[in-house]
């Protein structure tokens, strides 16, 4: 049944935006993470600085790469977030 | 051989360069053309600006004395933005919603409009900002003086600080002409903003190259790149975790709250699907001005001679190894750098020095109001371009007194700090709905006195703006309060203990106060709006409908938007109002709007107050709407007590109509009566006269019928005397004549003589009397007899009515709170619900069911009785037959 099947799958996307949504907040936690994690590293705070350097630099773009990924997928879906969610519940069932 | 007169060239051509494209940007936009102009890429390279002359020198110098601790300056700004959907989306959505047009005005507009805060930011903002604009000025004339040293003789332009004074006179220039040529911020700086975009990438092109050289020129490839960072003085990092993590918050609080950021971030937007894309593409921005500084560092420690200034190794490491032409680029790259941010710095101030200080100012002398005086357009116009002018002044004058030794990061990191002192009030005002004025200006002035206490004055090193004792021990001895050492923490590096603090104490004042004071209607109204961006955007409702005058506020508007945008608002408000011309009606709808238009001119508080002036008397303020509201509560009160009184009067109503059926039920029974009566007296009086009648004949009666018929002749006799004394003792009782007689009893006493004197009526001996002797032991002081006389009349009713097979009565003792009472309860059907109203009323008969002798007076008698007693008798429904009580007198006669 075709009146079935529709709002089972906006409820689905609807899901996945919510948890977009939620990564696009955890992100910069991630980041937090990512960036202060060198300071646990290496007998008394000292460690090689082109190793480190290495490391920072691909954390940070992998960060970029995430944000990039994230961006594209909140954008093209509308930027208003929570009060887009009650209008999709409301057109799904 | 890049001679300086060719570098001066260079430098005019790339300004002229500049004018060009903020020209032809302008010219596109206000030919409507702004495709490109408002594009992400663009949005993204504005936001550049946040790499100053400090990034692009230096970084490369902070990384040659500290390591990869520079890379903090880019990880906080980082974090924001890929964190944009928290925090950056709702202030850019406030910005628009709002018309924000500077960092000051958000902080103004949240907390009630109130211009206090604004001027305090404003303050804040100068203070903090100043000595950055100075670290520009240095870093440009230490950059011309590399290529000055080079070639002494033809040092043709005097000494550095002519340098800086031609610079900043330059940058005054295209701010004031580019930065001030509209007022309305919704249009935006066009010219401005594309313009940065260029520097943007000149400035990167610039560092990319110079990296790229120092590795596949000088070193030879990435590996042989790695090979030298592990050879130099850099290859062991030690991180500091307290700097680390400070210098992250630091940046990462910058980069909305330093003035100039905020214009292109919040200000400048032009669409805030372009905060997505930046989200991901200025981290890359940042990330690639970052990519190469730890190499050029190193090769600067290793090509250049000991003790060559670090912060210019991105010009000198080229000059040294020979490529002039990289020299030139990477010196254009700098010098971008340093005008961008000066020039946006410069707006972001001038805009809050006219909206918060000059504005505020100006309305206050002018009191008039702005109709009547001049021309509002030119006279804001005219103070943003002396501010602008001030700003640069200022900026000259901190590094002509400094004397332009100081270490770059160390300018860029106090100023830093400065400007972060917004943070709790920014953060808090836009997440919690109970941050007030008051909290938010402690929180500020408390920040602020901290920073400038442990930083800002030390900055200056000691003996300068504080002097080397109160440095070493604290002012008058008092050592917990020394500026470095705040209460005695003493572990921590100088920037991070002052950040610590000044952040510390800012918060704590921030939310302490805002929990203790009260906001005012205004600020809560802009606190909800602020809070709850995204459910309502929608501006605070400000203004009653009232006298403001079209035509009036059109004025306004004109000399602050200018004509033809003024009129075109007008017009358009008027078409969808559906009226023809230029004059909308002053709905509050179209002051509403008109504020917010002229807010983004003049900003929140000096729009308010503007439009207030001619609003005036009907003006505003949510006091009045609060004093409304209060009225409509005590209509609403005043209905509802409208409400209480119409249910009384149904309720006196039902009473009436009550009173009424009873009557109409009376009058009925009374009829019943007299005929009842006249039946009762007529039936004895017919026999009396029959059988008188008999023996008046004195025909041959015998001696038995003789005494037969004068015994009924008695009998009926004694009826007759019976109902007329029942008559009799009624109308005396209600007439109140009667005597009562006190006297000493016992309850069972009464009690007693009452069940025996019915005794008689139970001619089958079938009633049960249930008593329970113990309890009725009571002594009583009160007309025994007439007393007796109601126990008698409700026993023989129980009797006379009680219709059950095996008829019962309960008489019990019972002791309530308003006296001692006695129930009679039998087990017949008892009274219906519709009769226990009237069965105390004289007459009152409900059938003629039982052959009963009385002729309903019997309880109307009782009734009269224990009224003159002091008791009460009430029928008590509900328990399973009829049932009286009986209110014996209060105790007192007992006690007399």
């Amino acid at each position: 049944m075709p009146r079935r099947g529709e709002p089972l799958f906006l409820e689905r996307q609807n899901y996945r935006r919510r948890r977009m949504m939620d990564l696009a907040r955890l992100l910069p936690v991630l980041g937090l993470f990512a960036f202060m994690l060198p300071l646990l590293g290496g007998p008394e705070g000292m460690s090689r600085t082109a190793a480190n350097l290495v490391y920072f630099f691909l954390a940070w773009f992998g960060l970029i790469v995430m944000a990039w990924v994230l961006a594209r997928r909140l954008s093209h879906e509308g930027l208003d977030g929570e009060e887009d969610d009650t209008r999709e519940d409301g057109g799904g069932g | 051989m890049i001679t300086f007169n060719m570098l001066v060239v260079v430098c005019l051509t790339y300004v002229v360069l500049l004018f060009v494209v903020a020209f032809v940007a302008e010219r596109r936009a206000a030919a409507g053309r702004v495709d490109w102009l408002r594009s992400p890429a663009v949005y993204t390279l504005s936001l550049s600006v946040y790499c100053t002359a400090w990034t692009f020198y230096g970084a490369v110098g902070y990384a040659a004395r500290s390591g990869l601790e520079f890379v903090t300056i880019y990880l906080g700004p980082t974090l924001v933005l890929i964190g944009w959907w928290v925090v950056l989306r709702k202030l850019v959505r406030i910005g628009k919603t709002q018309r924000i047009t500077s960092i000051a005005d958000l902080i103004s507009s949240r907390y009630g409009k109130s211009n206090a805060l604004g001027v305090i930011v404003t303050l804040m903002a100068v203070v903090g900002t100043t000595p950055y604009i100075a670290l520009q000025l240095q870093s440009v004339t230490l950059s011309f003086a590399v290529f000055a040293e080079r070639s002494p003789a033809q040092w043709a332009m005097g000494d550095l600080n002519a340098t800086a004074l031609w610079v900043a006179a330059g940058l005054a220039l295209f701010t004031v002409l580019f930065g001030t040529r509209n007022l309305d911020a919704n249009e935006r700086h066009h010219g401005v903003v594309t313009a940065i975009a260029m520097e943007a990438v000149v400035k990167l092109i610039a560092l990319l190259a110079v990296g790229l050289f120092v590795i596949w020129g000088v070193a030879g490839g990435l590996d042989e790149m790695l090979a030298r960072i592990e050879a130099s003085p850099l290859a062991e990092t030690h991180f500091s975790s307290g700097r680390w993590v400070g210098l992250t918050f630091l940046s990462a609080a910058a980069i909305f709250t330093l003035p100039r950021m905020f214009q292109v971030l919040v200000v400048e937007n032009a669409d805030e699907r372009h905060l997505a894309t930046a989200s991901w593409a200025f981290p890359l921005y940042l990330f690639l001005m970052s990519l190469f500084v730890v190499p050029i560092a190193v090769t600067g420690l290793r090509v250049m001679p000991e003790g060559a200034n670090p912060d210019l190794f991105v010009l000198t490491v080229p000059l040294a190894e020979g490529q002039e032409g990289l020299a030139a680029l990477a010196f254009l790259g700098g010098f971008s750098s340093a005008t961008s941010m000066v020039i946006v710095a410069a707006i972001a101030l001038s805009t809050m020095v006219s909206n918060h200080i000059v504005m505020p100012l100006w309305l206050h002398w002018k009191h008039a109001g702005a109709t009547v005086s001049g021309d509002v357009r030119k006279i804001v116009l005219r103070a943003r371009r002396i501010s602008i002018a001030g700003i640069l002044v200022l900026g000259y004058l901190y590094f002509r007194l400094t004397g332009g030794s100081e270490v770059l990061a160390a300018i860029g990191l106090v100023s830093f700090a400065g400007v972060a002192q917004v943070l709790p009030a920014l953060l808090g005002g836009i997440f919690w709905r109970g941050a007030t004025r008051n909290g938010a200006a402690a929180g500020l002035i408390l920040g602020f006195a901290t920073w400038a206490y442990t930083l800002f004055l030390p900055s200056f090193g000691p003996g300068v703006a504080m002097s080397a004792e109160v440095m070493a021990n604290g002012p008058l001895g008092i050592d917990w309060l020394r500026p470095q050492a705040l209460f005695g923490v003493t572990g921590l590096d100088p920037v991070v203990h002052a950040v610590f603090w000044s952040i510390t104490l800012n918060t704590f004042a921030f939310f302490g106060v805002s929990l203790w004071s009260f906001p005012t209607p205004m600020e809560r109204l802009q606190g909800a709006q602020f809070v709850n961006v995204f459910e309502h955007s929608s501006a605070a409702r400000g203004w009653s409908h009232g006298a403001a005058e079209a035509e009036d506020l059109l004025m306004m508007a004109q000399r602050i938007l200018g004509a033809r945008e003024a009129q075109a608002l007008f017009q358009r408000a008027a078409a969808r109002q559906g009226k023809g011309g230029y004059l909308p009606e002053p709905t509050p709808e179209f002051i509403e709007r008109l504020e917010r238009e002229l807010a983004g001119s003049v900003g929140a508080a000096t729009a308010h107050a503007m439009v207030g002036q001619i609003v005036g008397g009907s003006s505003v303020s949510v006091e009045d709407l609060m004093a409304v509201a209060d009225e409509a509560a005590q209509i609403m009160e005043y209905s509802s007590q409208l409400e209480a009184k119409s249910e009384e009067l149904a309720r006196t109503a039902r009473q009436l109509q009550e009173a009424n059926e009873k009557l109409t039920e009376i009058s009925v029974q009374k009829d019943a009566f007299l005929s009842q009566i006249s039946h009762e007296l007529r039936t004895p009086m017919t026999s009396i006269r029959a059988f008188s009648e008999i023996l008046m004949d004195g025909a041959a009666l015998s001696e038995e019928q003789l005494r037969r018929y004068s015994s009924i002749i008695y009998e009926e006799a004694i009826r007759l005397t019976r109902l007329l004394d029942d008559l009799l003792d009624l109308s005396v009782l209600e007439r109140g004549q009667v005597t009562l007689n006190l006297q000493r009893g016992n309850l069972r006493e009464l009690l007693d003589r009452a069940v025996a004197a019915t005794g008689s009526l139970d001619t089958h001996g079938r009633m049960v009397i249930e008593r329970d002797p113990s309890s009725e032991d009571m002594p009583l002081r009160t007309d025994t007899d007439r007393l007796s006389q109601v126990f008698i009349n409700l026993i023989a009713n129980a009797h006379k009515y009680c219709d059950a097979e095996a008829p019962h009565l309960t008489i019990a003792v019972r002791h309530l709170a308003e006296g001692a009472a006695v129930d009679f309860i039998d087990n017949g059907t008892g009274i219906p619900k519709k009769s226990q109203d009237i069965i105390f009323e004289k007459f009152s008969r409900l059938s003629d069911q039982s052959s009963a002798g009385g002729a309903g007076l019997g309880l109307a008698i009782c009734r009269e009785i224990m009224d003159k007693l002091g008791g009460s008798i009430a029928y008590l429904p509900g328990q399973g037959g009829a049932a009286f009580r009986v209110i014996l007198p209060a105790p007192q006669a007992e006690a007399a």
